[in-house]
């Protein structure tokens, strides 16, 4: 496996891994679809950033983004609030907030060198040749240093806060009895998921950003009970996916972000078909005839 | 294991006692023949979630015109009887026949009062619409409401008073209200057999006497109404007869032959001593 | 200078766009109260696929076979949905997210696929990526118009069972209804919206023109046929606007200002509608709590009369005109009060104004004294607030789990029979008020004919 292959694959697994941490909390906590809304509105961020500073650099957009997203998590939570469903205050959220970006975009298109169909549907492809140039050396792809950076936060703040945000996640009502306050550590998930998307939006594209948000975790979520063990086999189905997908895209000759998101799906539905404890032919086995059940014991 | 014997004798006892054969095939055949069918019959009805069985081989027949209380403890499977016998979840086992045939033929003469928390109330609709639901089985696809239609829709709303409230949206109407909206939904499909989830549970002492008042209509003009209840204290006086659940068919026949220390015992086991006062009143009436 | 409204291009497009806001407003009602608000955008992810395999198989770039090539993708992508959450323990928000990232990440593949084998004339497939609006051209408005036409019919003729569906499906389920049927016919028309969204507003921002015109309109009625009436009107105002909009300048997108422009109509229906918008909901907390401080400073004033009685009698005007401080020692001053000392001013103008109280100066002191009126509105207030008292301090023993909870007003909280009992133990707790008005007052309707004229 040549230099080229391997800067990849480590960033797609890098995306996968990062990703696919956050979004088990995301999964559980059933806001899988305000990551999705999250990637989109950080496009507003990263433009007005642009058009704030005029260049790329990475630290206006990243914090343009962070306070995208969060204003996102924000804005929903407020129509939620004053009685909008979560998924419509969702929608009307991120469509409008793009939507905006767009417009933007298009109209500064002359100072804002910003591709954005780059920006939303990735080339994981060009990702080698975009060095990290510093003094003279090349220390690798820049990517994989954003990635690493911003799976290495991950890391940490999921490490620091595990417990709250395993119970938030379970029992908001038993968290808040404990004295955490809930919406602090939302909006903490909500800067990781502004964090991570953006970081993925510069290397990989959005697509596969939320597709290794939701579908590893998911596919986590059908083998096991316990969430270390989840957490972690989210990384290993993420990091398969990036690595058949990569495969796949090359034996097509089509998008590498769009073959791992596929790839994702492929063994998403190889576990729901299979799996041993949660899976579909599991259950239909155990949905037979009343002769099937072992009678139940006497009442007292 | 001694339960199960009992769960198979103990129905049939009652039920002899007072509607004189109406379960055995072989008894004399009554003058009337609309008695001969009962008017609800459960046959080795079983319900599981996954693994886990939540109603086991329910066994009973009732004849039509009266007031049934489906009574057990928390988790006893009340509920799920209740959505086996109208083909909201699928059964493990066994069938259901309502006057005699199954109660996809027999639909429109099923009327159904869910528990409230099953809707939303913040949908865009107001009480009257709400009771004209109840004639859209009747009505089929498509066809719209015609007047006679809104005609018995303002009849239900009347006869449970609620006739002033017919416009407001459902959210501002307090929790009594909407209970009694949902009855006369139920009432305006004009149905002969009827079936009530915790109608009573969380209302107000007025709402309480109009769903009485209309239970005891309901039953005057010969109709079944299958009541699941909780309220242990008041079972003997809304109910003139009991299907006593837990899992499985603890008993059931008419309140005053069924309804006994005895049967709260195997219904309830180690937990009637917190019903004590129940326990006390029911031992008192029965000599 | 309106001259640029006769191209007929920009006809073609407002044309277009109107069909499109109307039909897509309409059905998107029903996905928001049938809790499927979010299906839109996964069903316009999920058209990708479907888009590039008719291409793949037709080499034909016409709206129509682009158009069923979406279609059935959106519909094995609902399929997929259901499957997912009735077979497993996915939540479905989870199984929206899956669905829509995995057929969009395969419907890239099949795009890119198509791209670099170079099969000929591909070029326009992207369009579906962004939409372009202004693109559109006679036929594909033809296609369109019939599309939402079909919509529009489609949802009047089974508007009772949709509505039936979305309330209460249990209940649909129970008299005999085909609910799986119904959904499959709405999920069905979802995608048809959706399907001839996309090359309007794209896949991204479609979901924007199922989600936001609807809840606009949810604030504006409690009637679902109005709500969907509206949501179509709202629907087609921002495709109109947006489009419209896009024209005055050369480079400005048509799909994300229809977008805005349906935000837009949003954010002025959240704060400026009747009843359910923001403003009117703040309007009413505000009098709301007015009303509470009046009737306190009221109660207020009518206990510190009442401390100055040994017994129980009826007031004369004689014994009101002397009245109470009302600097220092006055309402405010120290923590039994009800009222906030600040607002005591323009709490008193106001009742002064509505002839309830008197406010005369004495030797450097203001002094409040309650009217004839006043006095009967203060002793109602105090009486109910008192009866208030005993109920919650005897609720046990009153059989409380009967009380209507969400009644506004004592009498309509508690049955007679109950005021009458609480009526007795306020004698046995001596917590009559003392100060009686000349015209003794029915217990009803007294405080509602003071409050409510401003």
């Amino acid at each position: 496996m040549d230099a080229y292959t391997l800067t990849i694959i480590v960033t797609a697994s890098l995306v996968a891994a990062a990703c696919g941490f956050i979004g088990c909390f995301l999964i559980l906590r059933r806001m899988a679809l305000l990551g999705d809304a999250i990637s989109h509105s950080v496009l507003l961020g990263i433009v007005v950033a642009f058009l704030i500073t005029g260049d790329r650099g990475i630290l206006p957009m990243f914090i343009g983004a962070a306070a995208l997203g969060l204003l996102t998590a924000v804005v929903v939570q407020t129509l939620e609030h004053g009685g909008v469903t979560a998924d419509a205050a969702i929608g009307v959220t991120f469509t409008a907030l793009f939507a905006l970006g767009v417009v933007l975009l298009t109209l500064y298109a002359g100072r804002v060198h910003l591709d954005l169909e780059h920006v939303l549907y990735g080339e994981i492809a060009y990702v080698p040749w975009d060095t990290l140039m510093l003094g003279g050396y090349s220390l690798g792809a820049k990517a994989l240093w954003t990635m690493g950076g911003v799976f290495l936060i991950n890391l940490i703040v999921v490490g620091l806060f595990f417990k709250e945000f395993k119970v938030c996640a379970f029992d908001p009502g038993m968290a808040t009895a404990l004295g955490l306050n809930l919406l602090v550590f939302h909006y903490i998930q909500m800067t990781l998921v502004s964090l991570t998307t953006v970081a993925a939006f510069e290397s990989v594209g959005a697509v596969l950003a939320v597709a290794m948000l939701i579908v590893p975790g998911a596919t986590a979520y059908l083998l096991t009970d316990n969430l270390k063990v989840m957490l972690g086999l989210s990384m290993v189905v993420g990091i398969i996916s990036a690595v058949t997908g990569y495969a796949l895209a090359v034996w097509l000759d089509s998008s590498i972000a769009g073959a791992m998101a596929s790839m994702s799906g492929v063994i998403f539905l190889i576990v729901l078909l299979l799996s041993p404890t949660h899976g579909v032919i599991a259950r239909l086995r155990a949905r037979s005839r009343k002769d099937g059940l072992a009678e139940p014991d006497v009442v007292q | 294991m001694s339960l199960t014997t009992n769960t198979e004798s103990t129905p049939e006892q009652p039920s002899d006692s007072r509607t004189g054969g109406n379960s055995h095939p072989a008894s004399p055949p009554l003058s009337e023949t609309h008695r001969e069918t009962p008017a609800i019959e459960v046959h080795d009805f079983s319900v599981a979630y996954r693994k886990r069985p939540v109603i086991w081989g329910i066994d009973f027949k009732i004849p039509p015109g009266h007031l049934v209380g489906v009574v057990g403890p928390n988790g006893a499977g009340k509920s799920t009887l209740l959505k086996g016998i109208l083909g909201l979840v699928p059964p493990a086992s066994g069938w259901v026949k309502i006057h005699g045939q199954s109660y996809k033929r027999q639909r429109k003469r099923v009327g159904y009062v869910p528990q409230r928390e099953s809707v939303d109330w913040d949908f865009p609709t107001n009480a009257f619409d709400v009771v004209l639901m109840g004639r859209y089985g009747h009505l089929g696809l498509i066809r719209r409401p015609r007047a006679a239609d809104k005609e018995i829709a303002w009849e239900a709303l009347r006869k449970v008073g609620m006739a002033d409230y017919a416009t407001r949206q459902i959210s501002q109407l307090s929790g009594g209200q909407q209970q009694r909206v949902f009855l006369a939904r139920a009432l305006a499909q004009n149905a002969d057999v009827y079936f009530m989830d915790e109608p009573f549970a969380g209302v107000d002492a007025a709402t309480e006497s109009a769903i009485l008042e209309l239970l005891a209509d309901l039953r005057s003009q010969g109709k079944t109404v299958v009541v699941v209840h909780h309220d242990l204290q008041t079972v003997s006086q809304y109910f003139d007869w009991v299907v006593l659940l837990n899992m499985r068919l603890i008993a059931h026949g008419p309140t005053e032959d069924v309804f006994t220390v005895d049967t709260l015992q195997k219904t309830y086991g180690g937990r009637l001593t917190i019903l004590a006062d129940t326990a006390h009143s029911v031992a008192q009436r029965t000599p | 200078m309106w001259s640029w409204l006769s191209d007929p291009n920009l006809q073609w497009v407002l044309m277009g766009s109107l069909l499109l806001g109307i039909s897509a407003g309409a059905i998107g009602s029903f996905a928001l109260l049938r809790g499927r608000s979010l299906l839109g955008d996964v069903l316009a992810h999920a058209a990708l696929p479907g888009i590039c395999l008719a291409f793949i198989l037709t080499q034909n770039k016409g709206l129509l076979p682009l158009m069923i090539g979406a279609a059935v993708a959106g519909l094995i992508a609902t399929k997929c949905i259901d499957f997912i959450t009735e077979y497993s323990r996915i939540k479905e928000d989870t199984a929206l997210g899956i669905v829509l990232t995995v057929f969009f990440g395969v419907g890239i593949v099949l795009l890119t696929a198509i791209q670099h084998s170079g099969a000929g004339n591909q070029a326009g497939l992207d369009a579906f990526l962004f939409g372009q609006a202004a693109a559109m051209i006679g036929r594909d408005v033809w296609v369109m118009s019939i599309v939402a036409a079909a919509l529009l019919v489609f949802s009047a003729l089974f508007f009772k069972e949709f509505k039936l569906v979305c309330f209460d499906r249990s209940f649909a389920g129970g008299v005999g209804f085909p609910v799986r049927v119904i959904d499959t016919v709405l999920m069905a028309l979802i995608v048809m919206a959706v399907v001839v969204g996309l090359q309007a507003v794209g896949v991204i921002l479609m979901a924007a023109l199922l989600i936001t015109p609807a809840v606009a309109a949810r604030y504006w009625t409690d009637r679902l046929g109005l709500m969907v009436a509206l949501a179509g009107i709202f629907g087609g105002a921002s495709g109109v606007i947006g489009s419209l909009t896009s024209a005055l300048g050369p480079r400005l997108p048509t799909g994300p200002l229809i977008v805005l422009a349906a935000t837009v109509l949003f954010l002025l229906s959240m704060f400026a509608a009747p009843s359910r918008g923001l403003c009117a909901k703040w309007r009413r907390a505000a009098r709301l709590r007015e009303k509470v401080q009046r009737e306190n400073f009221l109660r207020d004033i009518y206990e510190r009369y009442e401390l100055a009685l040994p017994v129980q009698q009826v007031a004369t005007e004689d014994l009101l005109a002397p009245g109470v401080p009302l600097t220092n020692s006055g309402p405010g001053s120290d923590e039994r009060s009800h009222v906030r000392s600040k607002r005591v001013p323009r709490i008193a103008r106001r009742l002064e104004r509505q002839g309830l109280i008197r406010i005369h100066e004495h030797e450097e002191m203001s002094y409040c004294a309650l009217t004839l009126d006043g006095l009967r509105a203060a002793w109602d207030i105090a009486h109910k607030h008192r009866l208030w008292e005993i109920f919650l301090m005897h609720e046990a023993e009153l059989r409380s789990d009967h009380v209507d909870r969400d009644a506004d007003d004592i009498e309509h909280f508690l049955t007679p029979d109950l005021v009458a009992s609480l009526e007795q133990l306020l004698k046995v707790h001596q917590r009559e008020p003392k100060l009686l008005p000349s015209v003794h007052p029915l217990k009803t309707g007294g405080m509602d004919s003071w409050t409510h004229t401003r």
